[in-house]
């Protein structure tokens, strides 16, 4: 079929602009990691339900795959045109529908910004619990897919266990409702079954999330060590204790130079490793606590202990967590972020495996990560211009996750398999469990035009779609 | 599609460098922060994606095709992702050579060249030239003719551009500033330092009343005053147009007219300007005989309010019982990184109530002549800013750029407001004059 055809049938449907300039698709080859690439034919900006499902139907009638993208701000390639297609741009999709105090929820768009939900409910004294370090950009329909997690995982769970329900375009053009207004539902939990299907089960158009209340008091400690042995021996200690911080995040010495690089907040450069941690729930205790976690660190070697004094000190500290992976462009060209998970009590021989993986590969590798659920992401530092380099990188990034495997965890713990992962889920599964998952696949999407590539290697084989011009 | 060799490609000169472009990491954090990203959504009009294009021309997979230029050019510039780039993406200065090397390969139609020739070539250079101007502009304020033209719905006739500037412009004052006072004023006893006044060429002409607020506080501030005359226009407007050799020479002049006095700090009060007269240094790093002198020059550019935040202020300062809401300029707080200070100037004026502002970190949608280059992503701009600072209920608006000033006064007088717009200074004079100390 010609793709100018597709093109003014899309125009009928969707208002402008419609992306085909090949020059402008080509800032829509590749999302937050750059290793990959893939352009699509053809990006529309939907603002209704009525127009995704629209635009589904006629994906259909032409046999063109399509893809959902967000802020593109995902790390495993999610939202790429694997197989060409259509990219179907959520982001204008933002409205806040509707905020419902006394049930703690509120009904958004899926292009809505993370934190620009926190922000409109924050004055009420709400907020939204998932909060992955990109909250600034990405959105609540990317989070959905990738079932996002964030520093706060650790106390607050991951966005799976705010969703309550989604208003859904199947990848047939059907437009369904799954889940409703509480956590449980009559029924097969077909929300949960969504939530993380990395955008290959169908479009999410609404989102109900939970809201929850602000926690009536927050500590945010900085504690520096000496090793990051001794940070990750700080870290068991403190969760051994039955003490549970909202958060409690780990960046070890490369980190800390790029953040302070761009915070200039007064970490310690000399420092192996720092833990952020911040206690948070009812005010009463929360000394105590506090105290004992100081107490904790100082057991272990801590060296300094800086508790922020008031909201701005504790947002500078944030900042610099947030943003740390945003800050290494501060020390190469480029990075590749990893994203596996191990057991917390594994954590000092996982990293000191990964280091000797780095002098293996002779790349430099930062660490930043969710300490406290045992969250690793690995910064392979390198320069694309190299392509031997970008080969050891890939091999090195390979044997990280290998290991984090072998020691009893998994491929990702919150950035998702897309493409980049997909390879490496026999490593994980048996036979067995990837058909049925792909059984699952094939269920909601049995034409694999939606997303297809990602995840798991599709049962039937989309050929590349390349419109005639 | 045509094929990317027969379009332009970046030549050598002054070439968007290397380090500069991969210090983006495509991290997508600034993407939000972006004024016409969230306004569009589009990656192309994303910092992100137009860095993305830059690295796609200067690697050779794309030329400066009509649509690369398009994105160039619908960017503020107001360097809002360099404030959220974790990264430190120096964005506004790759933009300014992706612009520079558009200009040289890209042909623009006749008229357009003729009119970029007429303004910056033979009209900003030139401090006599932009005064007959005026005097014109003057005449035309005060004959009568405007009131006649706008009630004959003359200006119907207009192109939509010239509309909106005609409905901008401001009432032109008799005489430059430069040339109603004397060159040295006097410090208030004691004096504790020499400052020079940049005077600029639009502030000059068209804002002497901030500048002689500006005068007042230093003086009243222990400042001895220096108004050097033959200063000329910052250059500010030419390489954001892609016109570097031009804003090189003016760089060069106003060096050489700010050498001639030993002076603490040379004092401005647009952000645009002091943005662009604190990058004299890197403008002219490539020229030997200026190199090391732009450099000094550039170390002593200083903010108004930044000169003046980094003391209390001497008092005696009369209350001014209002609420006042601040509005960030761009190329101050993302360009200069200067947004606290403002603020603690104002909140040491008695009894004025300083207001917070949502998102008064973002783009008014002035932009330099963004706003007549691009009017319909401009008006939807300052149509959200409008809405932002009415919600803050404000008895005056403060912003320290006159671009801006006079972007939220049209906006104002859209919304059928008024709500006057001032620049900051003019409220710390207003309270010293209050005090008979101004
Ligand atoms: C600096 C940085 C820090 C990060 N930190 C974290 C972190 O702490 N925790 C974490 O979990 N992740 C993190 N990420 C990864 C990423 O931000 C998340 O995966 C995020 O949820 C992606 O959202 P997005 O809107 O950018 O989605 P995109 O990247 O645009 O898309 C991601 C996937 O979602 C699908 N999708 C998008 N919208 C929809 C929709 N409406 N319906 C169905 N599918 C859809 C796409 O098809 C794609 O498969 C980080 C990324 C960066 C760059
Ligand atoms: S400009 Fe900075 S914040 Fe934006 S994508 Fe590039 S590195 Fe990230
Ligand atoms: S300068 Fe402003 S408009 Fe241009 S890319 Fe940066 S944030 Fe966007």
């Amino acid at each position: 079929m010609d793709k100018a055809r597709l093109v003014s049938e899309l125009a009928a449907i969707v208002p402008a602009p419609i992306v085909t300039a090949p020059e402008e698709l080509l800032v829509y080859e590749c999302d937050g990691n750059t290793l990959d690439k893939a352009q699509p034919d053809v990006v529309v900006f939907p603002t209704t339900s009525e127009q995704v499902a629209a635009i589904v139907r006629l994906a259909n009638q032409y046999q063109v795959p399509f893809v959902a993208r967000g802020a593109g701000t995902g790390l495993s390639g999610g939202a790429l045109a694997l197989h060409g297609g259509i990219i179907i741009e959520m982001c204008r999709m933002n409205k806040i529908w509707e905020v419902d105090y006394v049930n703690q929820r509120a009904v958004v768009g899926p292009g809505l910004v993370n934190l620009h939900l926190s922000l409109a409910v924050a004055d009420a004294g709400y907020f939204y619990a998932p909060d992955p370090s990109s909250q600034g950009s990405c959105t609540i329909g990317g989070n959905v897919a990738e079932n996002s997690g964030g520093p706060h995982t650790l106390k607050y769970g991951v966005t799976t266990n705010h969703v309550l329900g989604l208003e859904v375009v199947l990848p047939n053009g059907d437009l369904v409702h799954f889940g409703g207004a509480t956590l449980d539902t009559p029924g097969y939990d077909l929300t949960g079954l969504f939530v993380g299907s990395e955008g290959t089960f169908g479009i999410a158009t609404k989102v109900t999330v939970q809201l929850l209340r602000k926690p009536e008091a927050v500590k945010t400690i900085l504690a520096a060590f000496a090793t990051v042995a001794d940070a990750s021996n700080a870290v068991s200690g403190i969760i051994g204790a039955g003490l549970i911080p909202g958060a409690l995040e780990m960046m070890d010495h490369l980190t800390i130079q790029a953040v302070e690089a761009f915070t200039g907040a007064g970490l310690p450069l000399d420092a192996g490793a720092v833990l952020l941690i911040e206690l948070d729930g009812i005010a009463e205790g929360m000394e105590e606590d506090a105290a004992r976690v100081v107490a904790i660190c100082q057991q272990h070697g801590c060296r300094q202990v800086r508790v922020a004094k008031d909201e701005a000190e504790r947002a500078l500290l944030w900042k610099g967590r947030k943003q740390a992976f945003g800050a290494m462009g501060r020390l190469s060209p480029n990075y590749y972020t990893h994203d596996g998970v191990i057991p917390r009590t594994r954590l000092p021989e996982a990293l000191e495996r990964i280091q000797a993986i780095g002098k293996k590969y002779g790349l430099r590798i930062a660490n930043v990560f969710h300490a406290g659920d045992g969250n690793l992401h690995p910064l392979v530092l390198y320069d694309e211009r190299n392509p031997e380099e970008v080969t050891r990188v890939m091999q090195a990034g390979e044997e990280i996750l290998r290991t984090c495997v072998e020691l009893g965890g998994a491929l990702t713990g919150e950035h998702g398999i897309g493409m980049e992962k997909r390879d490496c889920m026999p490593w994980l599964f048996t036979e067995d469990d990837l058909e049925i998952m792909h059984r699952v696949r094939q269920v909601f999407n049995p034409h694999q035009l939606c997303n297809p590539g990602k995840v798991s290697t599709p049962a039937r084989q989309v050929p590349l779609w390349r419109g005639d011009p | 599609m045509a094929t990317a060799t027969a379009l332009p490609m970046f030549d050598e000169r002054e070439r968007p460098p290397r380090e500069k472009i991969t210090a983006c990491v495509h991290c997508g954090l600034c993407l939000d922060k972006c004024p016409t990203y969230r306004l569009l959504g589009t990656e192309m009009d994303s910092p992100r994606g137009r860095i993305y294009l830059i690295k796609a021309v200067s690697e050779g997979r794309l030329a400066m095709t009509p649509s690369f230029v398009e994105h160039m050019y619908l960017c503020l510039e107001c360097r809002a992702c360099e404030t959220a780039c974790p990264s430190g993406v120096e964005f506004g200065s790759l933009m300014e050579l992706a612009r520079a090397q558009i200009e040289r390969h890209v042909p623009r139609p006749w008229w357009q060249r003729l009119l970029r020739w007429l303004v910056f070539d033979e009209l900003f250079p030139y401090p006599w030239r932009m005064e007959q101007l005026c005097h014109l502009l003057r005449g035309y304020q005060r004959l009568g003719v405007q009131t006649l033209v706008r009630r004959l719905r003359l200006l119907a006739l207009l192109p939509a551009r010239l509309r909106r500037m005609e409905a901008m412009l401001p009432p032109v004052p008799k005489r430059p500033f430069t040339r109603s006072v004397p060159p040295w004023l006097p410090a208030r006893p004691p004096r504790q330092h020499r400052v020079a006044l940049f005077s600029g060429c639009v502030m000059n002409l068209f804002f002497p009343d901030v500048h002689e607020a500006t005068v007042r506080v230093l003086q009243a501030n222990g400042c001895e005053v220096w108004v050097a005359p033959q200063q000329v226009c910052c250059g500010a407007l030419h390489v954001h147009a892609g016109e570097r050799e031009q804003a090189k020479r003016l760089a060069r002049r106003n060096i050489l007219v700010f050498e001639r006095q030993e002076v603490d700090a040379i004092i401005n009060n647009a952000a645009g300007c002091g943005a662009h007269l604190k990058t004299y240094g890197e403008l002219l790093a490539d020229d030997p005989d200026f190199a090391e002198r732009a450099h000094h020059f550039s170390a002593k550019v200083q903010d108004i309010a930044e000169f003046l935040a980094r003391t209390p202020l001497r008092g005696p300062l009369a209350p001014l019982r209002q609420r006042v809401a601040y509005d960030d300029p761009c190329h101050l707080l993302h360009a200069q990184r200067i947004g606290e200070q403002p603020r603690r100037l104002l909140r040491q004026i008695p009894e004025l109530e300083l207001v917070p502002v949502t998102d008064a970190d973002f783009c008014c949608g002035a932009a330099g002549i963004y706003n007549l280059t691009h009017p319909e992503v401009s008006q939807r701009l300052l149509e959200q800013k409008i809405a932002h600072l009415v919600a803050a209920k404000p008895d005056v608006v403060a912003t320290g750029n006159v671009g801006c000033i006079l972007q939220l006064q049209a906006g104002m007088q859209q919304a059928g407001l008024a709500i006057p717009v001032v620049h900051p200074v003019t409220l710390l004079a207003r309270a010293y004059e209050a005090a008979g100390t101004g």
